[in-house]
């Protein structure tokens, strides 16, 4: 069924396309809950990467042949795709790289580059450790001061806490769109303004929300957006940066090789323009058209219905969790999504972790790439259920009962 | 009894289960009788960061036999750990060094020592070994 032009939202018709849900494991029915971690690839993005090395396989950029033209084609097509459903102004503003912590390593190398001693980069608590450690490194190498905005006990960001560490020494700020750990989501939009206010840049780290809600680059106003092929139900090893063109263009090349040259001799070698200056070598090709069929097939949803499905998972998980003895939610924001972690008084998350996976449960525990953020919440780890909009209230229910199966065995 | 006949034991002991469940039961249980190390001797050189639980790991050599101290702040980690020193206490360094602990896999837990478990494990096993080469080159 079409509304506009978007398919109505059918969790047992979306199910079928995916057919890793139908797998057991210890002979019970696979329930997948670390869509954080990754989500699960449709048939059609599976089919695409049978298609391209059954089919379509050549190199891109380079050949007079018939093959290299149409993979080069595809490839390009590709960054079209990815630069409507992210609404960025130019396709050129598409850069194409390994994932997310690769495109926030292209941006502190890069962009890096332009700052000085005694510029500040701004972060929050709740970064993953790829949005913490890349600008650690830029720091040392470049004299820079990183600053990070405390966050509240229900895992919000304090807002007032974050206006007052701007200042004009402020270079860039980069925050994750949705915490991976909490599922808390940033005001990016509003975030934008204030950086822009004192003439900082923004980067936002969407491996979060890419797959969960509408990414508008321009409407959001930010510098610079980065997030992975696989939490959008595409490959492994291949990402977006998107980057407002005036940005990119003032930034040095990340790394050098073939294509991303205009002429090399020995005396001097000339750039390419954008986006190739950033795309040395190879690119990971079928990667990169297999992301843009993900993007096709989650954009035929409906993103709203999509959000709210997810939404309702995660409260339904977090309320049944809650009747629990002991259970302490972590992140209680206002404006969450689609993440429930949690603790349980006595017990560690690796112990019901291990559990839930013998009872076929695929959650995910420890500290989430977040330890700043467990350390704030004085624990070692969370158990953390991530959805998607496969998932299911029977499977949560499941969830349920094998928490408390677990809990018994614990006790 | 020699450290193979010691792994029979726990294969025939795991063999009378049957389910997950009573496994899992039976190694929580070992890990809450394990003695639990003092706070104190809590220290970093003794203990094995894993991305997921943390061990703590002593040993010492008595009359030319080892003895191992450990614990965990995961039960089920500290269940399995209870396993390997049951079966390499009280053995020499030389065969310690040379042991090969296949009862883990004979009893199914081998996905625990398994890299991606990052529970410490595979670090406390590597830590053993190496206290045994260290206990035969101090002889």
């Amino acid at each position: 069924m079409i509304e506009g032009n978007k398919k109505t939202f059918k969790v047992r018709d979306i199910r079928e396309q995916f057919p890793v849900l139908r797998k057991t494991v210890y002979g019970k029915n696979l329930i997948y809950f670390d869509n954080g971690a990754t989500s699960q690839k449709p048939q059609m993005v599976i089919d695409a990467i049978n298609h391209y090395y059954s089919k379509d396989n050549a190199n891109i950029h380079r050949g007079v042949h018939y093959m290299s033209q149409k993979a080069t084609d595809e490839y390009e097509g590709a960054r079209v795709t990815v630069q409507k459903y992210l609404n960025a102004e130019k396709s050129e503003e598409i850069i194409f790289t390994k994932g997310t912590t690769d495109g926030i390593n292209l941006v502190a190398s890069s962009y890096g580059e332009l700052l000085s001693p005694g510029d500040e980069i701004l972060i929050t608590a709740m970064e993953h450790h790829s949005n913490i450690v890349p600008w650690q490194m830029l720091c040392e190498r470049k004299g820079c001061v990183l600053k990070v905005a405390p966050i509240n006990k229900k895992g919000e960001l304090i807002l007032s806490e974050f206006d007052a560490l701007l200042s004009s020494k402020t270079k860039l700020v980069s925050v994750t769109h949705i915490s991976n750990a909490l599922g808390t989501i940033n005001p990016v939009k509003e975030l934008a303004q204030k950086a822009h206010a004192v003439g900082a840049k923004i980067l936002v780290d969407g491996a979060q929300s890419i797959q969960h809600t509408k990414i508008d680059v321009q409407d959001m106003n930010c510098d610079f957006f980065v997030f992975s092929s696989h939490k959008v139900f595409g490959p492994t090893g291949v990402g977006v940066l998107y980057g407002k063109e005036k940005i990119l263009d003032s930034m040095p090349p990340y790394q050098g090789g073939g294509d991303m040259i205009l002429k090399v001799s020995f005396d001097k070698t000339t750039y390419n323009e954008l986006p190739y200056k950033f795309e040395a070598g190879t690119p990971h090709i079928a990667g990169v058209i297999c992301l843009a069929k993900a993007i096709e097939f989650i954009d035929s949803f409906d993103m709203v219905a999509l959000e709210k499905h997810e939404r309702e998972l995660a409260e339904y998980a977090q309320d049944m969790l809650s009747t629990f003895e002991g259970v302490r939610i972590i992140g209680e924001a206002k404006n969450k999504t689609s993440v429930v972690s949690f603790v349980i008084d006595g017990m560690h998350p690796f112990d019901i972790g291990t559990l839930l996976d013998k009872q076929g449960i695929a959650v995910r525990t420890g500290h989430h790439c977040t330890q700043p953020l467990m350390d704030f919440f004085k624990i070692p780890g969370t158990v953390r259920a991530s959805f998607a909009f496969y998932n299911t209230k029977e499977e949560i229910d499941i969830f349920i009962t094998a928490v408390e199966k677990s809990i018994n065995m614990l006790r | 009894m020699t450290l193979e006949d010691k792994q029979q034991e726990i294969i025939q002991d795991f063999a009378m289960f049957d389910d997950w469940i009573e496994k899992y039961e039976y190694i929580i249980e070992l890990g809450k009788d394990l003695p639990i190390i003092d706070e104190v001797n809590k220290t970093d050189d003794r203990l094995i960061e894993g991305c997921q639980s943390r061990v703590w790991l002593d040993s010492e050599v008595e009359n030319g036999k080892m003895h191992f101290y450990a614990d965990s702040d995961a039960i089920i980690t500290k269940g399995i750990i209870g396993l390997l020193i049951r079966v390499l206490n009280d053995e020499s360094p030389e065969v310690v060094a040379k042991a090969d602990l296949h009862f883990i896999k004979d009893i199914g837990l081998q996905e625990h020592l398994s890299i991606t478990r990052s529970n410490g494990l595979v670090s406390m096993v590597k830590k053993i070994k190496m206290s045994a080469l260290i206990a035969i080159g101090n002889n």
